[in-house]
């Protein structure tokens, strides 16, 4: 995978390297167990200080995306439940509410809103194999 | 809290009447790459220059490795990478002479390093320095400022006049440079977009005074932005809006970037009775130029600037 950064951009850099790590991940880009570029090998290769990386990672290591292995660097972690029920509900609502609402003010129905959805959906889940 | 490695206490220096550096509390920790940012004329260089004990203070204190700025030991010294302003090589020497002219100078010296920032800069060792570019003079300079292993690199405007394949080896250079997390840097910069790449920590400094001392993350949250529709506000109560930085007129909306938003900053921007009022996350570009357009406009403090206008 390949991140790319955007200086200049209303979200800070280490969550536009957090968000795009988070999606390779939920998208099969990055395979369960699969290992990351150490912190100083992405800093090096994206020209960002290494404490930006650090500081994504380690936010990744708190909501289970990555797991730090002492000594062998990070790598893509199995899928653990770390959230109850209630709070997965809670997290969902949470970034479905304003995509909801942007896409009513758009005008979309709600019939198309779903057919947007599911598209995105088939386009995002790994492949099966 | 670790000893800083750069502590300054009420420093002020005057030219004649001209207070160019006043009470400056400023500390560099160690670790970590500090931007001091600032207009032309803020006082960078002249801060930077006490720093490293090419002038005294006119008053005030201002000290390195915990040792009085004016009088470091030679050990100190060697422990102190600085890099002026422009760039500045004997046009008549090769490259790799400047390398030995240098080197003279210092008790430790990696060739290997210095060939490496030189290559990386895409530069022949056999080339007379009259003959190089200005991003290539860039690179020497870094090469030499570098090849003595220092603790501290101090950059005066590093990136002034690079082009961008320049400027991204400079970067990459200083990230390399500070990766282990053992070795400091202070530099001065107008480039916003590299310091938001490069920096844990920002300095801003307005007029001779330092405004803004903090992480990047800090500075970022510690400023906000609110968009509402103008047409019906009162200026004066714009002006009464408590933390204000900028106000900009873009169309028929008014822009407010504050500093140190509270509960009192969001019923003053109510008050305004606006039609809508909207929360915006700002870039770290935009909020730095807050800071720094304010400093333009002492007469008037609020700019109605309207969009199209602007130079």
């Amino acid at each position: 995978m390949r991140i790319q950064v955007t200086t200049g951009s209303s979200i800070p850099i280490y969550r536009q390297v957090v968000d795009q790590i988070r999606h390779a991940v939920a998208s099969g880009k990055l395979a369960v167990g699969e290992p990351l570029l150490s912190v100083r090998a992405l800093a090096t290769e994206l020209v960002l200080n290494p404490n930006t990386i650090a500081k994504a990672y380690s936010a990744l290591v708190r909501d289970g995306v990555l797991e730090s292995q002492q000594g062998r660097g990070y790598f893509v972690a199995a899928r653990r439940e770390i959230y109850t029920r209630r709070e997965k509900q809670r997290r969902l609502e949470e970034v479905m509410d304003p995509f909801l609402a942007e896409a009513l003010t758009l005008g979309f129905d709600a019939e198309q809103i779903m057919t947007e959805v599911q598209k995105r959906l088939e386009k995002l889940s790994p492949s099966t194999d | 809290m670790l000893d800083p490695v750069i502590q300054t206490k009420r420093l002020t220096r005057y030219f004649g009447q001209n207070g160019v550096v006043r009470d400056l509390d400023l500390r560099v920790p160690p670790g970590q790459v500090t931007a001091l940012l600032g207009l032309n004329g803020a006082g960078k260089t002249t801060t930077i220059r006490i720093i490293m004990g090419l002038l005294r203070p006119t008053r005030g204190r201002c000290e390195v490795f915990g040792q009085d700025s004016g009088q470091l030991s030679p050990d100190a010294r060697m422990r102190i990478g600085y890099m002026v302003e422009g760039h500045f090589l004997y046009p008549g020497m090769r490259v790799r002479d400047c390398a030995k002219f240098q080197r003279a100078g210092y008790s430790r010296w990696d060739d290997a390093q210095f060939d490496q920032i030189v290559a990386h800069f895409g530069i022949a060792q056999s080339t007379y320095v009259a003959h190089l570019s200005r991003g290539q003079r860039a690179g020497v300079s870094l090469a030499l400022v570098l090849a003595p292993d220092p603790e501290l690199l101090v950059l005066d405007d590093p990136a002034l006049g690079l082009d961008p394949v320049s400027r991204r080896a400079l970067n990459e250079t200083l990230v390399e440079f500070a990766a282990g997390g053992q070795r400091t840097v202070l530099l001065s910069s107008h480039l916003l977009d590299d310091v938001e790449r490069i920096a844990d920590r920002v300095m801003v400094m307005i007029d001779g005074r330092l405004q803004v001392d903090t992480t990047l993350d800090d500075f970022r949250s510690r400023v906000s932005g609110y968009v509402v529709d103008s047409e019906s506000v009162d200026t004066d109560r714009v002006a009464a809006i408590p933390g204000l930085v900028e106000a900009r007129q873009l169309g028929s909306r008014l822009h407010l970037t504050v500093a140190d938003a509270d509960e009192e900053t969001l019923a003053a921007v109510e008050r305004l009775n606006a039609s809508s009022v909207e929360t915006i996350e700002l870039p770290f570009t935009d909020s730095v130029l807050a800071w720094l357009s304010r400093s333009r406009e002492q007469q008037s403090f609020i700019s109605r600037t309207k969009t199209g206008e602007t130079a």
